[in-house]
Formats: C-alpha cells, sequence, structure tokens
C-alpha cells in the first residue's frame, strides 16, 4: 500500500503524476480500492474469457440498491451516527414506489418518483428529529425504527406486488452510448453525484464532516450541532428512497420485507473507507467497495466456488481488509 | 422507599428524591413497567395470568436473556456482539446432527467448543488488531453462517433431531416451574455477582469506562476482551441449547431473530452501549419486559405490522425515559 504512496519528485512536466501522487497521499484507502476494482476485473476476465457488457450489467444492477444503501450510510456515519434503519426505509420506499405505480400511466410515475424521494427524505427528517430529540444513542433509536418502518412497509403492501412503469424498468437495462457502460451505472454515478458534490462543498458538508470529527469543537465553532445531524438523516433518508426504487426497478415489485441492505451497507463504508468514529471519508470509497464485494461475489461463482463458502470468504475479506487498514493506520501513526 | 423516606419526613418526600432513588436504583421504573405490561395482559385478557402463562414466558424469554447477556457484557466494555445469533443458531445445529452419534453431552461439548473458537477468533480482531467490534463479530457471523451452511451439506443423512436432554432443559417443566431455571438461575447469578465481585467484572467496567486508564493502571485490555468475546460466545452457545429445546427445531438460522431483541433487551436494561455503565440486573427485566410486551401485542390481535410498530416505538420511548431518568440532574 505504501507502494501506491511514493514520494513524488516535484518537476517539470510531472504534473499528472504529482497531482496522482498527491490524490494517492490523500485518498490511499480509495486508490487502493480502485486498484483492487481493476485487479478484481483483469482476474475476472481471466477466469471467464467471455466475461461481456452482459455480465457487467448485471453486476451494476445488483450493486446499485446496495450502493445507494452504502452512500446513505456514509452520510450517517461521516457525521458521527449510524442508520440501522437503512434496510427498512428501502423496503418502505420500494413498496410504495410499487404500490403508486400499479394501474397507472407512464406519466404519472414521473410524480410517484419525485414523491418517494421526498418521502424517503421525510422519513430520514423523522430518524434525525428522534434521534436529537430522544438523547438516546443512534444505534437504540435507528434499531427500533428498523421495526417501526418495516410495519409501515407491510401496512402499504402485505405481500410482494405493485408493478413498476415500464421507461423506469428499461432505465437500469442495457448498455448506455457504449457498450462497456451499464445504464445502471450511468444512473448510480448521476445520482451520486447530484447529491453529494453541491453538498460536499456546501457548508451543511463541512458542517457534517466538522460533527463527526469533534462534536464539541463544531459546536463551539458555531456549528448548530443538532441541525447537522437531522440534514445527515435526511440526506440518508433520500439516498435510502434512491435504493428502495432501484428495488422497485431492478425487480418489478416491492417487497415489503427488509434485505440484508442495513448489514452490506455497515460492510461497506468500512471497507470503503470511512471511519465508525465519524468524520473521514467520502462517498466514492463505499460505492466502489459495493462493486469489489459484489465482483468478488461474481468470481467466486465463476469459479463453481458453493455460495454458502463465498459468505464465508466475504467475512474473511471484510475483516481482514479492516485489519490492514488498522495496521496501516498504526505504521503512519508511528512513522509521521 | 417511600417507608425510609417516609420516617425523615413527608415533606422531604420531594420529586428531587424520587429522581434520585430513581436514579441509583434504575431497575425500579423497569419493574414498575414490567407490571404494568403485565396487568395490562390481564385486563386485555381476564384469566390469562396464570402458572401455565408464567412458566411459558419464562421459557421463551430464557434464551433472549442470555443472548442479551453476550450484549449487556460485550456492551459494558464498549463493544457489542452481533455474531452471538449465528453462533446460537451453530449450536443449536451442532447439537441436534452430532447427538444421534455421539450422545447429547458430546454434542454439546463439541457445540460450546465450536462456539469457544468463533469468540477467541472475535477476542483476537476486537482485542488484537483493533477491528471496530461491530465489524468484527458482523463478519464472524457472515463466516459462522456459511460454514453452518457448508456443515449442512456434510450431515444432511444425519438429519436434525433436537436431543431429549436439550427439551428437557429448554421446553420442560417440573412442578410447574421451567427446567431451564436450571441452567439459568445460576448462570444470572454468576453474572450478576462476577460483574459485582471478581476482578474481571470490574475490569470490564474499567476498559469501558476508559480504556486508556486502564491500560496505564497495567491492565491487558487485549487479554481482557479476547476472555470476554470467549465468554460471549459460550454464552451464546448455551443460548442455543435452550433455543432449540424451546423450539425442537434446529437452522443455520434460529436465533436470528433474537439478535435485534437481545440488543434492545440490554438497552432497556439499562446498559450503555458507549461502556462503563449498566450490569444485567437490568437486562433480564429486559428481556422480561419484551416477552411479555410481545404477548400482549398477540394477545390484542394486533396484526403484524402494527405490532412491529408498537415494539419499535415502545423500545425507543422507554429508551429515552431512560436516558431522562439516569442523566445527572
Amino acid at each position: 500500500m505504501s507502494a501506491l504512496a511514493p514520494t513524488a519528485s516535484p518537476g517539470p512536466g510531472a504534473g499528472l503524476r504529482s497531482r496522482l501522487a498527491g490524490l494517492a497521499r490523500r485518498d490511499t484507502w480509495v486508490f487502493a480500492l480502485w486498484g483492487l476494482l481493476v485487479l478484481l476485473l483483469i482476474l475476472t476476465k481471466i477466469i471467464r474469457p467471455n466475461y461481456g457488457p452482459f455480465d457487467l450489467g448485471s453486476l451494476a444492477i445488483a450493486a446499485l440498491p446496495v450502493a445507494f444503501a452504502a452512500a446513505a450510510q456514509a452520510v450517517v456515519v461521516i457525521s458521527g451516527g449510524i442508520d440501522l434503519s437503512i434496510g427498512s426505509v428501502m423496503a418502505l420506499t420500494s413498496v410504495v414506489a410499487a404500490r403508486l405505480m400499479t394501474d397507472t400511466t407512464e406519466e404519472f410515475a414521473i410524480l410517484v418518483v419525485i414523491g418517494v424521494i421526498v418521502l424517503g427524505a421525510l422519513i430520514g427528517l423523522v430518524n434525525g428529529v428522534l434521534v436529537v430529540a430522544s438523547r438516546v444513542p443512534d444505534i437504540v433509536v435507528t434499531l427500533a425504527m428498523l421495526y417501526v418502518w418495516a410495519g409501515v412497509a407491510l401496512i402499504v403492501l402485505d405481500r410482494p406486488g405493485g408493478s413498476v412503469a415500464d421507461w423506469l424498468r428499461q432505465l437500469t437495462r442495457g448498455p448506455f452510448l457504449v457498450e462497456w457502460i451499464p445504464r445502471a451505472l450511468v444512473l448510480l454515478i448521476v445520482a451520486v453525484v447530484i447529491v453529494w458534490i453541491p453538498l460536499r462543498r456546501s457548508r451543511l458538508g463541512l458542517s457534517i464532516y466538522a460533527i463527526g470529527s469533534d462534536r464539541l469543537a463544531a459546536f463551539r465553532s458555531g456549528v448548530d450541532v443538532d441541525r447537522t445531524r437531522v440534514a445527515a438523516y435526511t440526506i440518508a433518508g433520500l439516498f435510502g428512497a434512491l435504493g428502495g426504487l432501484s428495488l422497485t426497478m431492478t425487480t418489478g415489485i416491492g417487497t415489503p420485507t427488509p434485505g440484508p441492505y442495513t448489514l452490506l451497507s455497515v460492510a461497506a463504508i468500512v471497507l470503503g473507507g470511512v471511519s465508525l468514529a465519524g468524520g473521514q471519508g467520502g462517498l466514492v470509497g463505499p460505492v466502489v467497495a459495493v462493486f469489489v464485494l459484489r465482483l468478488i461475489n461474481a468470481d467466486l461463482a465463476f469459479l463453481g466456488v458453493d455460495p454458502n463458502f463465498s459468505t464465508v470468504i466475504q467475512g474473511a475479506i471484510m475483516v481482514v481488509v479492516v485489519m490492514l487498514g488498522a495496521y496501516v493506520t498504526l505504521r503512519r501513526g508511528r512513522t509521521a | 422507599m417511600t417507608g425510609a423516606q417516609g420516617v425523615a419526613g413527608g415533606a422531604r418526600l420531594s420529586v428531587a428524591g424520587v429522581r434520585r432513588t430513581l436514579r441509583d436504583q434504575p431497575i425500579i421504573p423497569l419493574l414498575v413497567l414490567l407490571g404494568v405490561l403485565i396487568v395490562g395482559l390481564q385486563v386485555a385478557r381476564p384469566g390469562m395470568i396464570s402458572p401455565d402463562w408464567a412458566s411459558s414466558t419464562i421459557r421463551f424469554a430464557v434464551p433472549l436473556a442470555i443472548l442479551a447477556a453476550c450484549q449487556s457484557l460485550t456492551m459494558l466494555t464498549g463493544g457489542i456482539d452481533l455474531s452471538a445469533a449465528s453462533v446460537a443458531s451453530m449450536s443449536a445445529y451442532i447439537i441436534a446432527t452430532q447427538s444421534p452419534e455421539h450422545g447429547p453431552f458430546i454434542a454439546i461439548a463439541i457445540a460450546l467448543a465450536a462456539c469457544a473458537v468463533a469468540g477467541f477468533i472475535n477476542g483476537i480482531g476486537v482485542g488484537i488488531f483493533r477491528v471496530h467490534p461491530l465489524i468484527m463479530t458482523l463478519a464472524m457471523s457472515l463466516v459462522v453462517l456459511g460454514f453452518v451452511t457448508i456443515y449442512q451439506g456434510f450431515v444432511v443423512a444425519v438429519g436434525a433431531r433436537t436431543p431429549d436432554v436439550a427439551a428437557w432443559l429448554g421446553g420442560g417443566n417440573t412442578g410447574g416451574v421451567p427446567n431451564s431455571l436450571l441452567l439459568f438461575v445460576p448462570l444470572a447469578a454468576l453474572i450478576i455477582l462476577g460483574l459485582r465481585r471478581s476482578g474481571f467484572g470490574r475490569l470490564l467496567y474499567a476498559v469501558g469506562d476508559n480504556e486508556t486508564a486502564a491500560r496505564l493502571s497495567g491492565v491487558r485490555v487485549w487479554q481482557v476482551l479476547i476472555a470476554l468475546y470467549v465468554l460471549s460466545a459460550v454464552l451464546a452457545g448455551l443460548a442455543g441449547l435452550i433455543l432449540t429445546g424451546v423450539t425442537s427445531s434446529a437452522s443455520a438460522t434460529l436465533a436470528d431473530r433474537y439478535l435485534l431483541p437481545s440488543v434492545a433487551a440490554a438497552v432497556i436494561g439499562g446498559t450503555s452501549i458507549f461502556g462503563g455503565r449498566g450490569g444485567y440486573s437490568g437486562t433480564i427485566v429486559g428481556a422480561l419486559i419484551l416477552t411479555v410486551l410481545t404477548s400482549l401485542l398477540t394477545v390484542l390481535q394486533m396484526p403484524e405490522p402494527v405490532r412491529q410498530i408498537l415494539f419499535g416505538l415502545i423500545i425507543l420511548a422507554v429508551a429515552a425515559a431512560y436516558t431522562r431518568i439516569t442523566e445527572e440532574a
């Protein structure tokens, strides 16, 4: 990993190199993750020579809901909290979308999409207000809300059902312009960029990092801690709604029982370089981590490994990577 | 409590005094809540409260209370054990599949040994490599689940059968008293006394309260953590043993639905998730509250969704009330 952060010698013509080196130094973790992803893609091509655009498309479709869940979790964890209710929020928004889109026109679906995204933000707002108002630790409040939102989802739709507008379904299928770029991937990038880039550059974004890093210091510097925490949960709810929508879009129906998305999101953010202590990391790392995890899964399937054994391997990879990360941080702390 | 204060003078029985008493004895409001729930049950369905009802409630509360012990103990050090449920399921499954061949006691020994190994790895990850307990135990739950599913493939010919010992222990009654109390009462006494009196118990509080201070005082924190996570996994294994008896079944996901309630029981029982504060007696009451609450919601014939919503809201309300009561005024 240290090889990825060379001491760049500033010289003429080394503009790109020094910029890359600077990026690598600042974001060693994410940089290494990109490397791992590329390595895995090469490995996949070796294992399965006819790995083509179609497989890449299925990878992106499988990764889409998990990636949104990871984005939601990342925002909350950066602000110093944790959201265990993401899986339920996704289930709820997914069934609301599927139910509203049953027997309606294709045009009405646009309103449904907007409405569901607003609904997700409202759900996040409720989570955030409860966390701040009750003064109970985040993990407990969102654990309780996990039950609440799952219950509401069951009221909306008591069994998997509903349907989705055709154009929405097509939005995730097939390639975009070039054969090798899956639409689902473009959708993911567009959605994350639209929300994250303006946020990151805004005062609110800075406040989210500040309260995650040191709540007291942030408070003393004039950050409204409570409001920022609520905002972080609201944004997480918005990403959760996008995750729920993508579940409905990719499966064609809404499922009221929460999937494993909460746990997957926690795994992805930790692999993606977001510290559970808060204040560190971004959204790129977790999203790349989701693709890495999905690709490992796919590779193990291509190799004919027992799918149960690949659960073991995924767990082991998670531990090893995190241990490695802790080790690297420890080493750095000593040398710096 | 009113007696002692009444002697001192009725005028001094102020709001602040009550608050202080509640803060020093946080188990009192929990017992009151439990009483209210039981009365509510009696009102909702008169004649429901009977010795039979009590023994069946206890039978279902015991595995939850043991799993909640895993959470309570790890939370004291600022950790959590999300692998408890899959470890419990593993234990139940190993017991059910190994006992036809080796007899129940060897099967139980094998199961608990397997649990201890899982706990040991958790402890190494948390204690030596400083992996966040949430991540470490979450990953371990995946690993355990995977291994059990693979193991399932090997023993599919043997078949899973709950041994009579487990059925007797988990599901049986002797003179109206659930047999599981035979295991649970000594276990609970050991944990409560151990936390208060033993050196190891105090080390858990010390590590959770201020790890740096503990380390500087010469505590080998990593050894404490390894011992703790092994203990937690063995407790989870015992919960699995009881659970396979209660339900007379065994599968790789048997205990999964107890995971979140076990965390909730520890939290409403007053154990701080940040470490250093709490105990096991509150957790036991928490497990009883959750079990009675579930049966109350069932008796009221709430539809499943409403039950889930109320369950979540009540956990939140109790936790919030608790935070307010125990907070320094």
